[in-house]
């Protein structure tokens, strides 16, 4: 019976989970992938984890300290970038590794209990809280709403900054936004996909979509719907296996990138035949 | 009006005033303050000192059209030609605007008439730089402006399309007050009605008919490209 109740509450949170994750980083993802912000992405993620240090040493949730690094690094990167008066991609360089350099110090300085880095450098399930699935309910709700409500705006700042500049004087206000939301996500998944495997979660989805169409609105409800199949299968895998949860589900998204590649290899071959044929 | 950049003074003192249903040419050398003015007329650039009066003619920053310099828009960026063309229909709306059946057969009717209609579900990467250029044509004419402000429009495409694209312009103008920055004063010359020398100073020139000696008047040290019987290219410096 009470096996039964932890089998039964288990699932639940991982259905919630994954359900929350692929919505957030379908969202997240796909203003990322267009707006080539993968790796200003990537350094945030690495940002957080010294929050996560920090978090530990001052005995206070983690997640809180990964949020105020990863939400830092995240409005600090758009200022920079906005101000022109550094080279991005190098600050990027520098707040990713430092990031992780002061998680490890931190981590290392906590006297007594030493938590399980792996967990958050690869993701585990398991050490999801009740409370992180509500903050990442409430961040998915927020962010559904923000781009229903927003959606032209936001598709024709991320197209053509310098156009949108000209029908609205909130340009910036949205970027830091958005920005912030792209944050947050991270942050909130980082227990489930780790600091390390956030990314594929991000960018594999909207990339595979992209393959098939050039619609903004479709690529984030298709690459939320990739994601969510794609962690189901991951945790599938990975407990009849035993493998950990986060690498299964990057190699499970990998191998469908490399599906939808081959499936419109094979569309734009056929395309090409229909086209010679008729000439 | 005074405008530049920092500590940068661009176009100093200058003045001019626009009629309705003009089409001015600007013309004048690269750092001349070309795409500054039209900056400034859009609301993008504040001045230094000085204005632009709106209120003549009663125009709204909204009933601005504008075509950038070989636009920033990135074409593998996931939009289609229909949402480009939509997206100047955003000068009339609030950050929360929607587009719905009306706008769609509005930017339906902007894409027939620049022959864009059978594109409007294409991505912008599989598009020639002629089309391109339309595309985004259509999006600075869709919000149905009073006046349309081109930076260097003839830059995406190669001559051979160049009369086309202004022949399209010629009957947007019956329209809407057209400004078009143009290094090339030869070409234009045959589809505008009046000439805006800008260098730091600004002269405006009410005849499409430009000579060598007008350009030297105005010090507007620009090359003079001679079309029809005469082929060849003469060249003008700063004197």
């Amino acid at each position: 019976m009470m096996e039964n109740i932890f089998e039964y509450t288990f699932v639940m949170k991982s259905v919630l989970g994954a359900l929350f994750a692929s919505i957030t980083a379908g969202i997240a993802g796909t203003y990322i992938v267009s707006r080539r912000l993968v790796f200003l992405s990537g350094g945030i993620t690495h940002a957080s984890f010294g929050g996560i240090g920090l978090g530990y040493y001052l005995g206070i949730n983690p997640v809180i300290g990964a949020a105020v690094f990863g939400l830092g690094s995240a409005f600090g990167m758009e200022y920079l970038s906005a101000k022109g008066k550094m080279r991005e991609d190098s600050a990027i360089g520098i707040m990713w590794a430092l990031g992780m350099a002061v998680g490890i110090i931190f981590i290392y300085l906590t006297p007594g209990y030493a938590p399980n880095l792996m967990s958050y450098l690869f993701g585990s399930i398991l050490t999801v809280t009740n409370g992180d699935l509500i903050a990442l309910g409430i961040i998915s709700v927020i962010m559904i709403v923000y781009t229903t409500l927003f959606y032209r705006t936001l598709l024709y700042i991320s197209f053509d900054e310098s156009y949108a500049r000209t029908f609205t004087t909130h340009v910036d206000l949205f970027k830091y936004a958005s920005v912030g939301l792209v944050g947050l996500a991270i942050v909130l998944n980082i227990r489930m996909a780790g600091v390390i495997m956030i990314i594929s979660l991000l960018t594999i989805p909207a990339n595979i979509i992209m393959l098939f169409t050039r619609k903004y609105l479709r690529i984030i409800v298709l690459s939320s719907a990739v994601g969510f199949v794609s962690i189901g299968t991951g945790f599938a895998v990975s407990w009849f296996t035993n493998l950990p949860t986060g690498a299964t589900i990057v190699t499970v998204l990998v191998l469908f990138w490399l599906i939808a590649r081959g499936i419109r290899q094979l569309k734009t071959n056929s395309r090409i035949e229909r086209m010679k044929k008729m000439a | 009006m005074t405008a530049g950049y920092e500590n940068h003074v661009v176009l100093e003192n200058v003045t001019m005033s626009v009629e309705e249903n003009d089409f001015i040419g600007i013309i004048g050398p690269n750092g001349g303050g070309k795409t500054t003015l039209l900056k400034v007329i859009l609301g993008l650039l504040k001045p230094f000192s000085g204005r632009v009066d709106y209120s003549p003619g009663g125009l709204k920053l909204s009933q601005i059209g504008y075509m950038p310099q070989v636009a920033q828009g990135d074409v593998l960026f996931p939009v289609t030609v229909e949402d480009v063309v939509l997206s100047g229909l955003m000068l009339n709306k609030g950050a929360a605007g929607r587009m719905g059946k009306e706008e769609r057969k509005h930017a339906a009717r902007v894409m027939d008439e620049l022959g864009l209609a059978p594109l409007a579900c294409q991505a912008l990467n599989e598009l020639s730089g002629g089309q391109l250029q339309r595309v985004y044509l259509a999006r600075a004419v869709s919000g149905s402006p009073r006046l349309l402000l081109l930076d260097e429009p003839a830059t995406y495409v190669d001559a051979s399309f160049e009369a086309d694209f202004y022949d399209k312009l010629k009957l947007l103008n019956e329209r809407m007050t057209i400004m078009m920055v143009s290094h090339d004063v030869g070409t234009i010359s045959t589809w505008v009605k009046s000439f805006a020398c800008v260098n730091g100073s600004l002269f405006y020139h009410p005849h499409s008919k430009i000579t060598e000696e007008d350009l030297r008047m105005y010090g507007c040290p620009i090359q003079l490209v001679t079309h029809g019987d005469v082929p060849h290219i003469v060249l003008h410096k700063h004197e």
